[in-house]
């Protein structure tokens, strides 16, 4: 219908510049999967409080803060009170589930320019555990950010929209349910090699095409978990990271691209935004695709993650489905993809991005166990907000890709 | 008083109207309502009535319990104007609708607000 949008923006020579001058220097989950008496807070602070102990710092070394949540628009402001930190650098940004990738150029900025030294990219959410549920939360969010040329035909979001385009893919392209539920598949394969993965039980392709139905084509089993779950990270400037105990894991990319909000005013519903944040964070670390010891996505629902090993360029439109067939990204397949499980079968409280990023740092410092890579010293992670709205790419490497 | 762009389509919809607006300056429909054309940045959007043709490009059937009025379509159509918009495809049912079905819209009231669905028109003929 409407054009696809074009950006002119020369990633490579804007952004190339902050190429691995930032490293993640801790990172920590707390609580996946079911956490019951939790709240968010709980949850956030309990994994800020286990990455900045894993990066060997202090919470009063913390003077830069990135993190958002679903429910309170000011999340920031409490967040400073339960960490008793005084942040220089301040980033609030909220675009679903991708902010966290998001939050880490302008953080990359800050900490280049100075502003601060230690930036604190956490989340925390109880969606499982929860007393306000999700019917309040999602009535309450019919005010708080109306669609209006979409909730009068009562579509169930998210997953309508996750389904529309994956019954335009299937047009299009001739992509199968049998495809989609490879990818379900996969991951679950991943997970019962994960510990901290919530659904480890066995699930065949079978299993997930005569699943519930949500929204054709999709079932219940090409939906996300809801869980509990904490995460966070720490940046520093990559100097200090050196200094720091753990093995550095550099920034080398990061880029975020948003299109549309409402899955009725996407360009296209078979070519996401992620083609323009791969793009462009690929070129600010100088690398592609083929680059790529593995690849964390944000896999909200099965079309996901086809979705984006296309945009990001890990096989042509339309391909996706060939390319997750036969276990190509299960456990020895062609590419690694959401060695934890992702956010299919591992974790996924409301946002899952924070959790894409963990997964890599603990590929890339090989302490991963039994889903551990031979291979790992580059990884894309790649995170997905609102209905296909929001995309973010970041590019990871070891002190080998410096 | 000024009249936001959701006010005045809503209000066109509980007359009976499908309308849309026609940017003057780059001559493309716009849809959802909007103060800018997202296609040109100018402002002075005017509206005009929607033909009312349009294609299925792309439809879900949602699960519902029977008891709650069970399962129903949710579709995206793309008008014969150039613009997309989310709706339903009734008098058929939800599996029937398909990828690149001729569609014709009607103003249907729900709650008195008015809202846009379609049903199937047989190609050179009538709905």
């Amino acid at each position: 219908m409407s054009r696809v949008p074009q950006s002119h923006l020369d990633a490579a020579a804007v952004n190339r510049p902050l190429r691995g001058r930032v490293a993640i220097a801790g990172a920590a989950t707390y609580g996946c999967g079911e956490s019951p008496g939790m709240d968010d807070m709980t949850l956030l602070v309990r994994a800020a409080q286990a990455a900045v102990a894993d990066a060997g710092l202090t919470m009063q070394d913390i003077d830069g803060l990135a993190t958002c949540s679903v429910n309170a628009s000011m999340w920031t402001m409490p967040v400073i009170e339960h960490l008793g930190i005084n942040p220089t650098y301040v980033d609030g940004t909220m675009i679903g589930g991708s902010s966290f990738i998001a939050h880490l150029l302008p953080a990359m900025r800050a900490l280049e320019a100075g502003q601060c030294k230690a930036v604190l990219v956490c989340y925390g959410s109880a969606q499982r555990s929860a007393t306000f549920g999700r019917k309040e939360s999602v009535a309450a969010r019919r005010f708080m950010d109306p669609q209006p040329y979409e909730y009068p035909y009562e579509p169930v979001l998210p997953v309508t929209a996750y389904a529309l385009a994956a019954a335009r893919h299937m047009h299009e392209f001739g992509t199968t349910r049998a495809h989609l539920a490879e990818v379900a598949v996969a991951a679950r394969a991943w997970a019962q090699l994960n510990p901290e993965a919530f659904m480890r039980d066995a699930l065949t392709i079978e299993d997930v095409l005569s699943a519930r139905p949500m929204a054709s084509p999709l079932t219940v089993r090409d939906c996300c978990l809801v869980t509990d779950g904490g995460g966070a990270i720490v940046l520093t400037r990559a100097e200090r990271a050196r200094d720091l105990p753990r093995p550095p894991v550099y920034v080398l990319g990061n880029a975020t691209a948003i299109w549309n909000r409402q899955i009725s005013c996407m360009p296209d519903l078979t070519t996401t935004s992620a083609a323009q944040s791969g793009a462009q964070a690929f070129a600010m670390a100088g690398m592609s695709a083929a680059d790529m010891d593995m690849a964390q996505v944000y896999d909200a629902f099965t079309i996901n993650t086809i979705l984006f090993l296309e945009d990001l360029g890990f096989c042509a439109k339309g391909e996706g489905g060939a390319f997750v067939a036969g276990g190509g990204i299960a456990p020895g397949g062609r590419l690694a993809v959401n060695t934890n499980g992702g956010g299919l079968s591992c974790v996924h409280p409301g946002m899952y991005g924070i959790f894409a990023l963990i997964e890599a740092v603990r590929q890339l410092r090989g302490e991963a166990g039994a889903r551990q890579l031979s291979q790992h010293h580059t990884a894309v992670v790649h995170g997905n907000g609102g209905t296909l709205s929001s995309q973010s790419t970041a590019v990871l490497g070891t002190t080998e890709t410096l | 008083m000024h009249l936001s762009a959701h006010t005045h389509y809503q209000a066109e919809l509980d007359a009976g109207r499908i309308c849309i607006q026609h940017c003057p300056q780059c001559q493309s429909h716009v849809f959802t309502p909007r103060e800018l054309c997202p296609h040109c940045g100018a402002s002075g959007l005017r509206w005009v009535r929607a033909g009312g043709l349009g294609t299925v490009y792309s439809t879900s059937t949602i699960a519902r319990k029977v008891d709650a009025g069970g399962h129903y379509n949710v579709a995206l159509v793309d008008l014969d104007e150039g613009v997309r918009m989310m709706s339903r495809v009734e008098g058929v049912a939800p599996e029937a609708v398909v990828i690149g079905l001729r569609v014709l819209a009607h103003v249907a009231h729900k709650d008195g607000r008015g809202l846009v669905l379609f049903t199937p028109v047989r190609e050179g003929g009538a709905p």
